[in-house]
């Protein structure tokens, strides 16, 4: 009994500031999102509008709009990051000379903060002194513009995303490959299979639970990113088209000072992305115990 | 002989391979560097990797910036301070977690993860109401909150680095076998004692490598960071976003500080390498 109230103890520190700092303020958040109120307007009084913040929510292009690019990008990037990192952790399997640097180079962009790798690829593409628009117009006479182009700004922030977190899929995999028993592998080749069988039919299933884990991590990251999209497209341009949901709601819903509908927004995001990653976390589980 | 070509073409395709992953990751750093040695002039040539002349004022303009040491030293007090608390307060609670039979544990576990889950942006409006309103005592002049201060930055960040350190740090804490601790109270420890002498030394590297992950976690951060802080707590990844304004941007001096928030990066890819992976997926996958 003594120990329990201990141990309790203990505890308490880390969940009062988790409680204070995670809960509470959206707890007052819910409160507030039945109200209409904004301090910068003529009436900074509270006015109670029931659902109404969230009936409008629902309609609002712009919200909804943000959410779509968000799944998007999230989608072309993490995909693609699975098969690159699938790749490279494949040719560092075995050794040779050289390894370990080659490791270490590719783990830096991990490190890097978000907004400098925003700006990193900034400097990369920005027309006039920027080397890909620059070689690109004279190599192939393209023109290749992220200020007003809603195709290539979307590219780009894809782009930009598999250097940012492609080493992080390389290796976890490559952890995951190594730590795998190399019998059945053995077996297989003693029995004639090729490379490309071995590969399908025996590492792919035992490399499941790592995939899925990276899987799982990497859509999670993938639909929090703000700052390198923001610092890249400068806030989501142009236009809407490289918005993603975080960036609607530091760039437009934010300095709106409209708090009642901010509230409801933030809330709402809140709400999505935890039962999509819920949801992912079920079916993952449920795909890894079959 | 047949073998040996294959063996050969297939080194080969590695090393071509591995040459230009390097060079994709490289060239795109380097190309920063190299702005951030040019002047204004110099930018509008066409881009060439080569630097002539080191253009030092880029540098030199942003170090003597009053504000920018004031951003500097937030970002060090801000992420020194977070990763010791974040640090500290996972041993006790991973300690609690490992040891104690608390009733509704598990629970307690899988909460913190969904906390790191949460999209940073659902935070922005919650918690500058809450450090605005609700946390905001006296009128006026006298009036204080905890909006901009390096203290609401440093609680908020554990946010997310608390559930990670947690995580990270049950596999170590679990892995420290109970008998240790058993003997000990037997010869009449208290908890406080053994968690000092016994586990504290036994788990020292797991706790460096989590006081560093949440140092530049704490350090890479921005979202929160810009919307929380106005000029007293700002910090160095704010200034860098700074930079950019709509009526025209020193991409030079703006390269020479990304250049200067990399450094400490940059040191912890030569230290903490080999933990990276059990720190970046919460110890699921070891290396």
């Amino acid at each position: 009994m003594r120990r329990t109230r201990t141990g309790w103890l203990l505890l308490a520190p880390s969940m009062i500031i988790l409680f204070v700092v995670g809960i509470v303020p959206f707890i007052y958040v819910l409160y507030v999102g039945f109200f209409d109120w904004n301090l910068f307007s003529a009436s900074r009084e509270m006015t109670f509008n029931g659902v109404n913040n969230y009936r409008q929510l629902v309609f609002d292009p712009l919200f909804l709009d943000a959410i779509w690019v968000t799944i998007r990008f999230t989608f072309f990037a993490v995909v693609s990051q699975l098969i690159i990192g699938f790749f490279l952790a494949q040719l560092l399997l075995r050794d040779f000379p050289g390894k370990s640097f080659f490791r270490t180079i590719h783990t830096v962009p991990l490190m890097i903060a978000p907004i400098a790798i925003g700006a990193i690829w900034r400097l990369l593409t920005i027309p006039g002194f920027g080397p890909i628009p620059y070689l690109l117009d004279r190599w192939f006479d393209f023109e290749f513009n992220i200020g007003n182009n809603a195709t290539q700004a979307f590219l780009a922030i894809v782009i930009m995303d598999i250097w940012h977190w492609t080493p992080f899929v390389t290796l976890t995999m490559l952890a995951g490959l190594s730590a795998l028993p190399a019998e059945p592998r053995e077996a297989a080749q003693v029995d004639g299979a090729n490379s490309w069988q071995i590969f399908r039919f025996i590492t792919l299933p035992q490399m499941q639970p790592v995939v899925l884990t990276v899987l799982f991590i990497r859509i999670m990251d993938g639909l929090r990113t703000v700052d390198e999209i923001n610092m890249l497209t400068n806030g989501g341009g142009p236009g809407t088209s490289t918005r993603t949901i975080g960036i609607h709601i530091f760039r437009v819903v934010f300095p709106q000072t409209d708090y009642g509908y901010g509230s409801a927004m933030s809330l709402l995001t809140l709400y999505l992305t935890i039962v999509a990653c819920w949801f992912l976390f079920v079916s993952l589980t449920a795909v890894r115990k079959r | 002989m047949k073998i040996n070509t294959r063996k050969v073409l297939s080194y080969a395709f590695t090393y071509v391979v591995w040459i230009i992953v390097t060079i994709v990751t490289i060239l795109p750093v380097y190309w920063m560097f190299v702005i951030s040695a040019r002047s204004r002039v110099e930018l509008f040539n066409a881009p060439n990797l080569i630097i002539s002349s080191f253009y030092t004022q880029n540098y030199t303009n942003v170090i003597y910036d009053r504000t920018f040491q004031s951003y500097m030293m937030n970002s060090v007090i801000v992420s020194t301070g977070n990763a010791v608390l974040v640090t500290a307060l996972a041993l006790l609670a991973t300690y609690a977690l490992s040891r104690y039979d608390l009733v509704g544990k598990d629970n307690i576990f899988f909460t913190t993860l969904t906390q790191r889950m949460a999209p940073p942006a659902a935070f922005l409006l919650p918690l500058f109401l809450l450090y605005t309103q609700v946390f905001a005592f006296g009128e006026g002049r006298a009036r204080w909150d905890l909006y901009d201060t390096q203290i609401g930055l440093i609680l908020l960040y554990c946010v997310f680095n608390l559930p990670f350190a947690i995580w990270l740090l049950k596999g170590i804490i679990d892995g420290i076998p109970v008998e240790l601790d058993e003997a000990a109270y037997v010869d009449g420890a208290t908890t406080s004692m053994v968690i000092r002498r016994i586990i504290l030394p036994l788990a020292a590297p797991g706790l460096a490598v989590t006081l560093i992950l949440s140092w530049v976690f704490a350090w890479n951060e921005y979202l929160l960071a810009a919307t929380l802080t106005n000029f007293n707590a700002r910090t160095i990844t704010t200034g860098l976003a700074e930079f950019v304004t709509v009526t025209g941007t020193n991409w030079g001096e703006m390269a020479a500080v990304a250049m200067l928030t990399l450094v400490p990066s940059l040191i912890v890819v030569a230290f903490a390498q080999r933990y990276l992976v059990a720190g970046l997926t919460f110890g699921a996958v070891k290396n």
